[in-house]
């Protein structure tokens, strides 16, 4: 298997165009499971990982560019302030060694209905920044997320960052799993109650094909928890029961809502 | 000729009882210890194992013409090319050592492939053609007893069991004791099921084979017990044992799992078949197919009892599903049956145990062994039988305690120390700590790094549970250790030791109780332990059933003091070049085996010793979501004597951690046979947040039978630790939770 290293966004990009079956590859968190699993074989892997424009973040305007190569430990440390509810779902992504070295940028690749960072952009309204050799698009998240696994991302694109505009609403994160770190979320909900909008924003993760955001007026409080858990279109697998899942659901707004719109 | 005398340096450290860092402690936290997964021979080539992706199935034919063929293969070997016996055990020769004609469970080995990547013998396996006719899989064991015969042959039916015509049985054990029928003026009942723990240890499957270029092998294996090994392997290559040496290769954890084979006689067949040194490395979803699991387990249970709380009989029902080979199934059938009613004495019992066959996962030796699922059982039968009664669960326990002189329903007297009471005397008077105060870091809370609670539906609860077990083998197996002692003087003319003993360091510290034994028997500083291997040294018998440390320091004792008898003979000193060399055996009391009909011991024991332990589990539950934390244990645990007490602690704390698993999370899950969560993605095992601090008193009362009066230390707190930890979950939710791994879906009330 080949490994191409570029070493700059227009290299990767070219080299993307030319090699549309290379893997994009930057922490390994996700494609070296794959690979180690043996359930792909691909003939080349990507290698964003120096890539220096994909690093960090930066404002521009009321709007913050997110790097596509942002870890979950600099999420933690950077943005709680700013994105409370992606901070704290950093927080919940494996051990401190898998926040170390998997990305945003990777986790919206892989588009898992379990991945932990995508709750928290949703309800934040993010928009996705895809860039080819021909030029640069934006997706809004909700679209980007086709179904499990399947992204709006095309052949010769690379996922170079992730646009939010901080809402500075009290918002939070949640994860399920039956261990007390270190797990895949049965369920997982991030929340917030933007009170300039008028609006309670959720979105579930792990509870249906893709991560969904499910909105309310904040008048209409007391049926927002009934109203996910009706939204969601949980699947029993060997992690957890649809039952549980939309339960799950149920307790997790009830006590969000607790916390940011009490 | 120089003469010296012994020793020139006083001993200052490392006698028995001493805490003594494990010699192997630096190496692993490092990273440097040399697993056996990291062999490497000059020339080697990687085998890898063709797998059933069915769980019962005919092989109708295969084809490896168009593996052979492929770029790099070396060899590709199927039953066809197994030259001696084709089947092995570790009990019973009932498991092929590549599958003829059938396969009965999802990831028997059917074909081998040497090649020199192992990318490269992936690849071709995947080209060995195998038609397989899927059969009906036999899967629940109830309906196993009237299924067709998956072993027709009844492969452990002359053993000198009780005689069970219905199909599919390993073994069943009808224990009677006393009245069976009597009755008592209360009586609790229960049925309780357990689901199929995995010993997941982290170093897979993995050794070298190295053929000797004169038709022999050498094989360099993770492995629990090196001569048992050599026993297997040899017969099925058609060689002599002395042509197949077993060498311990650093062990990556074991708990039972590595008793079978797993690599040893693939990896020598290779090795033999090409004349190059062979590796075999499994990956983890490989791993998890490629050894037994601890059997699952459904028990009923009835407990008869008088209002003063006195147990009167004891009625048990068990149904082992022991999967598709017979591993030490039949083993863990009579440990079952003999710790059904626990540590209590009760005067009248019915124990019937029945295993079966099925094509679910082979379930063999895991840490626990038959106590585990019994525990589990019979701790939930005394809570019920307290609330029953309104009487204090502790004072039950203790009103019930057996003791020295008191007889087991198989009609054993106990005889050693089994200090019962005293841990739970123990046990019960450590001080519980105080509800910590909220607000809390997420992380000290249920669902902890998940963020889900800040205190909402958080109810605490405490729990206890008490259990023992047998150490040693038992029931008239010839259950032996040999060590090898020589002394030289070395080359400064100082006086040393070098011992040899085959027991498998597989992590619980065993190397360091040898070398602390030689010291004290030989007040010597220069002693080595020489490499583990089948070749200098006679078995020293398997690192199982919480054996090794009494067996080891047996031996090692014995050796020792015939080895200085053997210098004072000589003047107590020895000339440079000059040596003593003396090999001794080591055998604990004899045991005998049961009646097939009556399930009564036919002599003095039916187990050599027993062990004890009592444990109290705090936890605090996040009702609504059905979430965990753990937040304390103590525990006060039988050892005997501690030799080394520093991993005496390690032992209880790892142990613990084990059957908490059990109580928790860590469950193989299956549909129709296949195993469906093998990764430790999803077969998960408690985490450095899940794992509560430990507070461990030592209850030290030396076994009269055992050298230095040391038991065994590895089993009991697995025993006792998922009994107490779902005894505290229904104590804070109220539920009965008669299934363990307890899922949070139970404990949110949403499935019974």
């Amino acid at each position: 298997m080949d490994v191409l290293t570029p070493r700059t966004l227009d290299e990767a990009l070219r080299l993307r165009s030319e090699h549309p079956d290379a893997w994009p590859i930057d922490g390994g968190t996700d494609v070296l499971v794959e690979l180690n699993f043996d359930r792909a074989r691909p003939p080349a892997l990507l290698n964003l990982s120096e890539i220096r424009e994909l690093k960090g973040w930066s404002r521009e305007n009321g709007t913050l560019r997110l790097g596509a190569g942002l870890t979950y430990t600099q999420c933690r440390q950077d943005l709680r302030d700013v994105l409370p509810a992606l901070a704290e779902a950093s927080r919940t992504v494996g051990s401190p060694q898998i926040q170390n070295r998997g990305t945003l940028g990777g986790n919206l690749g892989t588009s898992s209905p379990a991945g932990d960072s995508l709750p928290p952009l949703l309800v934040e309204g993010a928009e996705v920044e895809l860039a080819s050799v021909r030029g640069e698009r934006r997706v809004p998240l909700e679209e980007f997320l086709v179904g499990p696994k399947r992204n709006a991302m095309l052949a010769n694109e690379l996922i170079v960052a992730v646009r939010v505009s901080p809402s500075g609403a009290r918002q939070t994160f949640m994860k399920v799993g039956p261990r007390n770190a270190m797990v895949i979320a049965v369920a997982s909900l991030a929340l917030s109650a933007d009170r300039e909008r008028g609006e309670l924003r959720a979105a579930y993760g792990s509870a249906g094909p893709v991560p969904k955001l499910v909105t309310a007026p904040l008048a209409e409080r007391a049926s927002f928890a009934e109203r996910v858990a009706e939204a969601a279109q949980p699947i029993d697998d060997v992690r957890g029961t649809a039952v549980y899942r939309r339960h799950a659901l149920r307790v997790l707004t009830t006590r969000a809502l607790e916390r940011c719109a009490a | 000729m120089r003469t010296v005398s012994a020793p020139a340096r006083k001993l200052e450290h490392g006698r028995v009882g001493e805490s003594v860092l494990r010699v192997d402690a630096i190496p692993k936290v490092t990273g440097e210890f040399a697993y056996s997964s990291d062999l490497f021979a000059a020339g080697m080539l990687w085998g890898h194992t063709l797998r059933s992706p069915h769980a019962h199935a005919e092989i109708e034919s295969i084809d490896i013409s168009e593996a052979v063929s492929m770029p790099g293969v070396h060899a590709v070997l199927t039953h066809e090319d197994v030259p001696g016996k084709k089947l092995y055990g570790l009990e019973f020769a009932d498991q092929p050592v590549l599958a003829i004609n059938r396969v009965r469970y999802f990831g028997e080995p059917v074909a081998l492939v040497a090649a020199e990547h192992p990318e490269q013998a992936r690849r071709a396996a995947e080209k060995i053609q195998v038609q397989y006719q899927p059969l009906e899989p036999v899967v629940d064991p109830e309906r196993a007893l009237e299924q067709e015969d998956l072993h027709p042959e009844r492969p452990t039916e002359e053993a000198g069991y009780f005689n069970d015509p219905r199909s599919n049985v390993v073994r069943t054990i009808v224990i009677r004791h006393g009245d069976p029928d009597a009755e008592g003026e209360v009586s609790v009942s229960g049925v309780y099921e357990l689901g199929i723990q995995d010993q997941a240890f982290l170093g897979p499957e993995s050794g070298l084979a190295v053929p000797d270029g004169e038709g022999g092998v050498d094989v360099y294996v993770a492995t629990q017990w090196l001569h048992v090994d050599r026993a297997q392997v040899a017969p099925c290559l058609d060689l002599r044992p002395e042509q197949v040496r077993i060498h311990l290769a650093g062990v990556g954890g074991a708990f039972g799992g590595r008793e079978d084979l797993s690599m040893q006689i693939h990896g020598a067949l290779l090795a033999l078949h090409t004349g190059r040194p062979i590796k075999i490395v499994y990956t983890r979803e490989e791993s998890f197919v490629g050894h037994v699991h601890r059997h699952p387990a459904r028990i009923w249970m009835e407990h008869r009892a008088n209002h003063d709380g006195k147990l009167v009989n004891v009625r048990v029902r068990i149904l082992l599903d022991g999967g598709a080979y017979a591993s030490s199934t039949t083993a863990v059938t009579s440990n079952a049956s003999s710790f059904a009613q626990g540590p209590y004495a009760v005067a009248n019992a019915l124990v019937e145990t029945t295993s079966v066959y099925t094509n679910n996962p082979p379930c063999g030796a895991m840490r626990g062994f038959g106590a585990v699922q019994v525990c589990f059982a019979h701790e939930a039968q005394m809570d019920k039988l307290a609330a029953e009664l309104a009487l204090d669960p502790v004072d039950l326990r203790l009103r019930n305690a057996i003791a020295q002189g008191d007889i087991l329903p198989n009609g054993q007297r106990i005889t050693g120390s089994l200090p019962v009471a005293e841990v739970i005397r123990r046990c019960a008077a450590l001080p519980v700590p105080e509800p910590e105060a909220l607000p809390r870091d997420a992380i000290r809370l249920p669902g902890g790094a998940g963020n889900v609670t800040r205190g909402e539906g958080v109810k605490r609860g405490t729990g206890f549970a008490v259990g023992f077990k047998n150490i040693c083998y038992s029931h008239g197996f010839d259950d032996y250790c040999a060590a090898r002692v020589r002394l030289f003087a070395d080359a400064s003319g100082e006086l040393g030791a070098e011992v040899h003993c085959a027991a498998a360091e597989v992590g619980q510290g065993v190397t360091n109780v040898i070398l602390q034994v030689a010291r004290t028997e030989l007040e010597l500083e220069n002693i080595t332990l020489a490499p583990h291997q089948t070749a200098t040294v006679d078995s020293a018998g398997s690192a199982s059933a919480s054996r090794m440390t009494w067996m080891a320091s047996g031996a090692v004792q014995t050796a020792c003091r015939a080895a200085r008898e053997e210098l004072e003979s000589r003047g107590g000193s020895l000339a440079s070049g000059d040596e003593v060399d003396v090999e001794r055996v080591y055998r604990h009391p004899q045991t005998w085996p049961l009646d097939p009909e009556t399930g009564q011991v036919q002599g003095e024991r039916a187990h050599v010793a027993f062990v004890c332990s009592a444990m109290k589990a705090v936890v605090e539950v996040d009702t609504e979501l059905g979430l965990t934390r753990v937040v304390w244990i103590g525990t006060a645990q039988d050892i005997g004597r501690a030799v080394n007490p520093q991993a005496v602690y390690g032992q209880i704390e790892g142990g613990t951690a084990q059957g908490l698993g059990l109580a928790l999370m860590e469950e193989i899950q299956t549909r129709d046979g296949l195993i469906t969560n093998a990764s430790f993605t999803d077969y998960l095992i408690p985490t450095a947040l899940d794992m509560p601090p430990v507070d461990a008193v030592l209850v030290e009362e030396p076994d009269p039978d055992a050298p230095y009066g040391a038991k065994g230390v590895g089993e009991p707190p697995t025993v006792v630790a998922t009994a107490a930890v779902v005894a505290a979950l229904r104590d804070a939710t109220g539920l009965e939770l008669t299934r363990a791994p307890v899922r949070p879906d139970h404990l949110a009330g949403l499935t019974a």
